[in-house]
């Protein structure tokens, strides 16, 4: 077993794996570095709870009440590591530390992309990643609007719904035909987009961002067809770039994050391995290489690299279905499978209770390769279960109207 | 083992459910539901790996008879 795991990255992904190796009875060194000078935090309800003030920053912490202590870990926070050294086995970190480690796991996340020329000013124009995004944008959204959400993606949407919740004006640009589409299809995509129209958000589509020009009271957004929008706050949720750039000398194998096997292990590299949404893991069932940016898959990664530096001859846990979900103006939106691979999407709607919930099914060939359920957590939880048994489309939209029908138990 | 569930932090994710269909069920507004409190030995590592999965922790398990064990 290894003597010291060095964790480089301070999120859900590092803090999960230095729980699990602590449970499941770890006793070597653990020591975690992390670029934020902030104690480890949960990020999902950076552009939520923490956006409307129903969540403090205490009550998202990660490490528990007992600290890094409680944990046996020694946090070293404030650290970057500027490089990695796979066959001295050491990480160094900015200002000229080394650290050696028996086993590494990299678990340095993503960064938002930003458009040229509009970089997060923190003041006006921001990204939401960081504590210190969800913070400042939180006091700038309490000082009324209007904002411009650019990216009409979940963090975008999420920030959209937090804002007219507190009663702000918001309008959201899309720089494609259809909000939404690239993650839920065009049709799913529509459905979601009539909710923000409903809730009093103005969604612009194919309004391409050419410019964002900070002023004294804020910004103005300027498109490239011409139009032009002025907002107090802006906010810029156009997707994520792996933080894998301190790696790029190391010689570990790096494609839109690092590459990993089926037990998260880097294979060219002795002793490292990477979790969470910088880790692009391999899935054997389809023969792909996957890199997935949701909470579920962080904390799933995480247990498996912890098992796999606990017991190194032990098979890796497979990987589950991908399951993810969204909250936006108190409608509970949750995803299992891979909304990509079908061929066709259906929108069904069930009653439950004589409340009607929506559901897309979407499928290929007619086997369910995909699920979407808005508010209906129960219906998102038998679409799971049918995921994993690979059922045909036909029999989960059968298992639905059961389950709403109070006919079926959900799995 | 037994199980506890704070209805009150449940934000209905549902992973419990996905992992341990035994013990964890939603009722129809997306809450928590405990089918069985008791967890044997051999559904231990199950019963944990879904109170890990929770995004909220919400649930946990305690020894019978501890002091939260009613």
């Amino acid at each position: 077993m290894s003597e010291r795991v060095v964790i480089v990255g301070s999120s859900v992904a590092g803090v999960r794996t230095a729980q699990d190796l602590r449970s499941g009875g770890f006793d070597g060194e653990i020591v975690m570095l992390g670029e934020e000078r902030e104690l480890p935090y949960d990020k999902p309800p950076l552009s939520k709870q923490v956006l409307v003030g129903s969540m403090t920053e205490d009550e998202i912490g990660l490490l528990g009440a007992g600290g890094w202590d409680g944990l046996g870990v020694e946090g070293r926070l404030g650290q970057r590591a500027t490089a990695l050294d796979i066959d001295e086995r050491l990480v160094q970190v900015e200002g000229g530390d080394e650290v050696e480690y028996d086993a590494l796991v990299i678990a340095t996340g993503v960064r938002p992309r930003t458009l040229p020329g509009a970089l997060g000013d923190h003041e006006s124009v921001f990204a939401v990643r960081e504590l210190r995004d969800g913070r400042e944008l939180s006091r700038a959204l309490a000082g009324g609007g209007p904002l411009m959400v650019v990216g009409a993606g979940f963090i975008g949407a999420e920030v959209a719904s937090s804002a007219r919740s507190l009663g702000v004006d918001v309008t959201m640009a899309e720089a494609l035909q259809a909000p939404f589409a690239r993650a839920l299809g065009a049709e799913v995509g529509q459905h979601l987009t009539e909710l923000h129209r409903s809730q009093g958000v103005d969604v612009l589509t194919e309004a391409s961002v050419a410019a964002i020009e900070t002023t004294r009271d804020g910004a103005v957004v300027r498109f490239a067809d011409g139009r032009s929008r002025e907002a107090a706050t802006v906010v810029v949720g156009i997707g994520t770039t792996p933080n894998t750039e301190w790696l790029a000398s190391s010689g570990i194998p790096l494609e839109d994050g690092v590459l990993v096997d089926e037990g998260c292990a880097v294979q060219a590299a002795e002793g490292v391995y990477a979790v969470g949404d910088v880790a692009r893991r391999w899935d054997p069932a389809t023969d792909v290489y996957r890199r997935v940016e949701h909470w579920t898959n962080a904390v799933e990664q995480a247990h498996v690299v912890a098992q796999q530096i606990i017991h190194p001859l032990a098979p890796a846990e497979a990987a589950k279905a991908p399951y993810f979900w969204s909250d936006q103006f108190g409608t509970k939106i949750q995803m299992v499978g891979r909304p990509h691979d079908a061929d066709r999407v259906e929108l069904h709607t069930f009653d439950v209770r004589g409340s009607a919930k929506t559901v897309a099914l979407y499928s290929r060939g007619g086997g369910f390769v995909a699920g979407v359920t808005f508010g209906w957590p129960r219906g998102v939880a038998a679409c799971r279960s049918a995921w994993a048994a690979g059922q045909p489309v036909e029999d989960v939209q059968r298992a639905l109207l059961a389950l709403s029908s109070g006919m079926a138990p959900v799995a | 083992m037994r199980i506890h569930a704070d209805i009150g932090k449940c934000q209905g994710y549902g992973n419990c459910v996905a992992i341990d269909a035994k013990h964890f069920d939603l009722d129809d507004d997306g809450m928590v539901v405990v089918l069985d409190d008791a967890v044997a030995p051999d559904e231990l590592d199950t019963t944990e790996e879904a109170v890990r999965s929770c995004p909220v922790s919400a649930i946990w398990t305690q020894a019978a008879g501890g002091p939260a064990d009613e």
